[in-house]
């Protein structure tokens, strides 16, 4: 009699979600399915949405762009807003999985400043699928206790005087867009001998290198284990704050600007709350609001003009000056065979 | 003596290498700063933090329900599935237990993408149903696992006494064969309920929207750095865990010390 009980209580509990009956309520403007990193929006921006446009909504985070694009593929779950990077914008666009986004229904386009949108068009060719969410540079954070030239140019990676003092960072595109750019090449380039030499380089400075890291540079940095690194710009601040030894400069040859930015699926079950979503997320409090949770850096003007803090509205670090450099650039997707080759390139310079 | 002091020292080398990665976490749960190579200060700003995050808690009831559910259901699955493989003859037995191991031996994302692809075909909208659906799939290749060599062990001719002696089938099974195997079905729970526990991948290719068990919600913040909340997190489950183990380990002693 116990157990008979007992189970009828398990399936109880469990029928609710086997039938999916458990979460089948909606706003009264019905739903909008988002789809972004993790850590990436202020939550109490879902909640004022939600308040504001009786829009329902149902989110869920991924943790790398590659994850998100074989979910997104497979078509698993129909999102209706999705927020990946620069190239994978590209790769998407290319094989058809994105819609084009009705302006006409996101009039806050106009807070996101011009430079921004033309940095788009290197992935977005006319600016129809994507709203920049999040930018940033790539560039090098260094301790000026340990390092005493001014430091301007990536060759400073390459300076025996630093041998086991740099931090590189451990991804296949970054590593390279470093040693292209030294060279003055595109990041994007597809040429086999500007790859080779780029190759060459990257061997050439394994000894010098203390380790190949992703996010440990934060805290590698913060402890001054390392002289110099390779850092995105979002981390700068928080690091600096933890240790005011640390300076970030973007190198004079150019780096990578890099730009997160929504987009509409094309199977998208509800396309106009999306482009209320997005509307909503381009509104300067809203976005200011969310600066201020994640600390990358806005491409939203007018949100910029509101941070009170005059120190991190102007700074140079966050908010560089896009037309200052001639030769920054945006990830570009180079295609199935593009990513083997620098793939067999990178493997190379590892196994080495 | 020299042999004595090497075998403690070899002991604590060990302990060390098991426990130093928890014990650092531990201590970062404590840090008031946020970053690992600075000691903030002693705080249990975490722990505070953590009790008013309602994103992770949700996160950890939605693992633990779907833990319980799934292993439950597979246990009674995986339990059935084991007496009518008692039936078969030698040669089809042979051949449904290596069934059931490949699964096992599969890597877990063949097994993810292919249940997600398998509910895409049929059409069955991806949520917690789906996560528990394919739990329960991997986790009754464990229960069979652990289930099978009890039942085998066992002494048919004691059912078929119980069954000369008036018994029905399931008051015989319940009475005689239940007790026999139970360790069996105890262990194949216990497994079954931490694998469930610490899937990730599977989870990651067959969860919907907005449902997050504490792996994939862990991982998502990869992007951003793994917040102190989450050690909080880990440093409470850690020590839950040693007290039952502690508690599961001390009863049957006061058992054997009374019955003295």
């Amino acid at each position: 009699m116990k157990r008979k009980f007992c189970f009828l209580l398990i399936l109880s509990i469990a029928f609710p979600y086997l039938t999916g009956c458990g979460n089948s309520q909606t706003g009264k403007n019905g739903q909008v399915v988002v789809y972004n990193w993790g850590e990436y929006i202020d939550p109490d921006v879902l909640d004022l949405f939600q308040e504001e446009t009786g829009i329902q909504v149902v989110y869920d985070e991924f943790e790398t762009n590659e994850a998100m694009y074989a979910k997104v593929e497979a078509g698993a779950v129909a999102y209706d807003v999705i927020c990946p990077s620069d190239y994978m914008v590209q790769k998407m666009i290319e094989n058809n999985l994105l819609a084009e986004i009705n302006f006409g229904h996101i009039p806050n386009i106009e807070n996101i400043g011009q430079e921004y949108l033309a940095q788009c068009r290197q992935f977005d060719s006319e600016n129809k699928y994507a709203v920049p969410y999040c930018f940033g540079t790539v560039g090098i954070l260094y301790n000026t206790t340990m390092v005493e030239e001014p430091v301007d140019s990536w060759a400073l990676l390459w300076d025996e005087k630093y041998n086991d003092n740099i931090l590189m960072q451990d991804s296949v595109r970054d590593a390279f867009m470093v040693a292209l750019k030294l060279k003055g090449c595109s990041m994007n380039t597809l040429n086999r001998e500007e790859l080779e030499t780029a190759k060459e380089d990257l061997i050439a400075q394994k000894p010098l290198v203390q380790a190949y890291v992703v996010d440990q540079v934060r805290d590698k940095m913060i402890g001054g284990e390392a002289a110099m690194g390779v850092i995105y710009s979002g981390e700068v601040l928080y690091t600096q704050r933890e240790n005011e030894n640390l300076a970030y400069v973007i190198p004079k040859e150019g780096t990578n600007v890099w730009i997160d930015a929504w987009v509409i699926p094309k199977n998208a079950p509800n396309r106009e709350n999306a482009e209320t979503f997005i509307n909503y997320m381009c509104r300067e409090d809203i976005a200011l609001l969310n600066f201020e949770y994640i600390t990358y850096a806005t491409p939203n003007t007018a949100a910029r003009a509101l941070i009170e803090e005059e120190e991190i509205r102007n700074s140079p670090i966050l908010f560089p000056d896009l037309g200052q450099y001639g030769n920054l650039e945006t990830f570009q997707y180079l295609g199935a065979e593009g990513d083997a080759l620098y793939n067999n390139l990178w493997k190379e310079v590892k196994s080495e | 003596m020299i042999k004595d002091t090497a075998k403690k020292i070899y002991i604590i080398l060990i302990i060390i290498f098991m426990y130093a990665p928890i014990a650092t976490l531990v201590a970062l749960s404590f840090n008031a700063s946020k970053t690992r190579s600075k000691w903030g200060g002693f705080t249990f700003k975490w722990y505070r933090e953590l009790m008013a995050n309602e994103e992770i808690l949700q996160a950890l009831m939605n693992t633990l329900l779907i833990a319980f559910a799934a292993s439950i259901i597979a246990t009674i699955i995986g339990t059935a599935a084991c007496i009518s493989i008692m039936g078969l003859n030698r040669k089809s037995r042979a051949i449904i237990l290596g069934i059931t191991n490949i699964p096992m031996l599969n890597a877990d994302i063949v097994t993810g993408i292919s249940l997600m692809l398998l509910f895409i075909s049929l059409g069955i909208k991806f949520g917690t149903g789906t996560i528990l659906l394919s739990h329960i799939t991997f986790c009754i290749p464990y229960v069979i696992l652990s289930v099978m060599p009890r039942m085998q062990r066992l002494n048919p001719y004691i059912y078929e006494a119980a069954l000369d002696l008036g018994a029905g089938p399931v008051y015989g099974f319940s009475k005689v064969v239940f007790p026999e195997i139970l360790p069996g079905i105890l262990s194949g729970f216990l497994m079954a309920f931490t694998m469930s526990l610490d899937d990730f991948i599977i989870t990651h290719f067959t969860k919907g929207a907005g449902v997050d068990t504490l792996s994939t919600k862990i991982y998502t913040e990869v992007k951003k750095g793994i917040k102190p909340e989450m050690y909080a997190l880990s440093t409470l489950i850690f020590i839950t865990v040693l007290v039952l183990l502690f508690l599961v380990n001390k009863a049957p002693l006061d058992k054997k010390e009374q019955a003295k």
